[in-house]
């Protein structure tokens, strides 16, 4: 795997707030942490503990109140195709057929029709759908509108997909499929993924490393590295392992206000 | 097929009311013409094909007060629905003018245009121009942010969000402000026509009435309630056929 010096992304003391005055409430404090190329990163942590908006911050969709947040070195000011995100529910234009959400992101491009072509047509087969191209969003499951917006993504070649719980809103079959088949195609492009979720088998299925969240205000409390090899069993033992340590961590964080009591 | 027995059977039963209230009041065919004379007035109209130059007019009058009416309020209500501080200055003004009857603006219209069709086609205007601009507002305020924020990250901006985005996903509010604008404009059609105008359905009714042809006023009252009936449904299909390409079904 490539190493590089620059971390893809950086996310340096981020502060934000929400809301003024007395009804102001801290949503992150202190956040720090970075993303290597071709990582899947996950931001772990209970409703609330501000991970969705650290990760829109991350794409440049909201403002820290303070820090900074790097890609490449220079600093993320607003969207852009570079990063692009997926959200849990809301991706496609119901009034775009499947090719036409997935040529979206190319439209603006200085590209050959053949070109762009090729770049929506290989993306739509990572995903398994180079059938549907004429279908339109309300005719697809809510797994397969998700693989189309996982070949938006693809097709545009950015450097880093924003994954905000984009497995949430399926079954459980759909969604182990879907990661699944994220893995795969990940590992073909080497595709640096960023994600949040508060599901635990999703975050140690898919992340090289999870970085875990305490809420109120939210603030990275630890980072593991899942060493198991990809792709892993999810009944296996390491993979047991590892789900315990993180959920370790969540009682370790209500124990540690337990001292007030004590005294 | 049921729709239109329905239809017929609604109708049949119009008439036969119709019919016993005149055997029943025992009323003067210059009072309350019968369906019988008014349905012989209908025929003669076709016949001698008067109505279809009436109707022509009419028909080209209305559309060119809706549409000029329809396309600019609907730029302006994009516009308008995107800079939410203009808007609050503008919304008072619309809420004021709104209320207004079309036919009240007429003298000054008179003043204005003179007599011919520009009375009608600016009654029309008036009146379609309203309900269009504001629901194209309330869609265009109403997009799903999400939308936005797509548009946003794919770096798409200005002009091409606006045709590519803010349009979409505003045009089923834009098509049943359209819809609620087609429905008001034909009724102020025929008082637009009585006014300075020399043909028409409003002229045939005002015409008749002064020659005392209670069965022609009647006969084109039917021809003006069949026309606005058979265009609500002409849109109606437009507002499913959108419905359908946006996976709502109405």
């Amino acid at each position: 795997m490539l190493k590089i010096a620059i971390p893809m992304m950086e996310v340096i003391n981020v502060d934000k707030s929400f809301g003024s005055g007395e009804k102001q409430v801290k949503v992150l404090s202190q956040a720090t942490f970075h993303v290597k190329k071709g990582e899947i990163v996950t931001l772990f942590g209970k409703s609330g503990c501000g991970k969705s908006t650290l990760l829109n911050i991350l794409g440049g969709f909201e403002k820290a109140d303070k820090g900074s947040i790097r890609h490449n070195g220079e600093p993320v000011l607003k969207p852009t195709k570079t990063c692009v995100m997926l959200f849990q529910q809301i991706n496609l234009l119901p009034w775009r057929s499947v090719l036409k959400n997935v040529e979206l992101g190319l439209e603006g491009e200085k590209l050959k029709p053949k070109e762009k072509w090729a770049r929506v047509m290989d993306a739509l087969k990572l995903v398994g759908l180079e059938n549907s191209l004429d279908k339109f969003p309300h005719e697809l499951s809510g797994g397969m509108q998700q693989r189309v917006a996982i070949a938006r993504a693809l097709a545009i070649q950015p450097d880093v997909i924003l994954m905000d719980e984009p497995f949430a809103a399926l079954d459980s079959f759909n969604r182990y499929n879907l990661q699944q088949e994220l893995l795969r195609i990940q590992k073909k492009k080497n595709t640096t993924i960023v994600l949040v979720t508060h599901d635990i088998d999703e975050a140690v299925y898919l992340s090289d490393r999870v970085i875990i969240m305490s809420s109120h205000p939210g603030r990275i409390q630890k980072e593991i590295t899942i060493t198991q090899m990809k792709p892993r069993s999810r009944t296996h033992a390491d993979f047991q392992y590892f789900r315990r340590k993180i959920l370790d961590e969540f009682q370790l964080s209500t124990e540690l206000i337990a001292p007030e009591y004590n005294i | 097929m049921k729709k239109l027995m329905n239809f017929a059977i609604g109708m049949a039963i119009l008439v036969f009311i119709w019919q016993a209230v005149i055997w029943i009041g025992d009323y003067q065919e210059a009072l309350l013409p019968s369906p019988l004379s008014v349905g012989n007035a209908i025929i003669d109209l076709i016949v001698d094909g008067i109505i279809f130059v009436h109707l022509q007019v009419s028909l080209g009058r209305f559309a060119a007060g809706y549409l000029m009416a329809a396309i600019p309020a609907i730029l302006l209500g994009m516009f308008l629905g995107r800079s939410p501080k203009i808007w609050q200055l503008i919304d008072p003004i619309v809420q004021v003018l709104r209320p207004v009857a079309p036919v009240a603006w007429s003298p000054f219209i008179v003043l204005w245009f003179g007599i011919g069709n520009m009375p009608a086609i600016a009654i029309i205007f008036i009146a379609a121009f309203f309900p269009v601009l504001l629901s194209t507002v309330a869609g265009v305020k109403k997009i799903n942010p999400s939308y936005l924020k797509i548009a946003e990250n794919l770096e798409i901006r200005n002009w091409e969000l606006m045709y590519k985005f803010i349009f979409p996903a505003a045009f089923p509010a834009v098509v049943s402000g359209l819809r609620l604008a087609l429905g008001t404009a034909w009724i102020f059609l025929v008082a637009g026509e009585m006014i300075g105008a020399q043909s028409g359905l409003g002229f045939l009714i005002v015409d008749s009435r002064n020659t005392l042809n209670l069965d022609y006023v009647l006969a084109g009252i039917i021809f003006i309630g069949v026309c606005g009936f058979l265009l609500d449904r002409l849109i109606s299909l437009l507002e499913r056929w959108v419905g359908k390409q946006y996976g709502i079904t109405a």
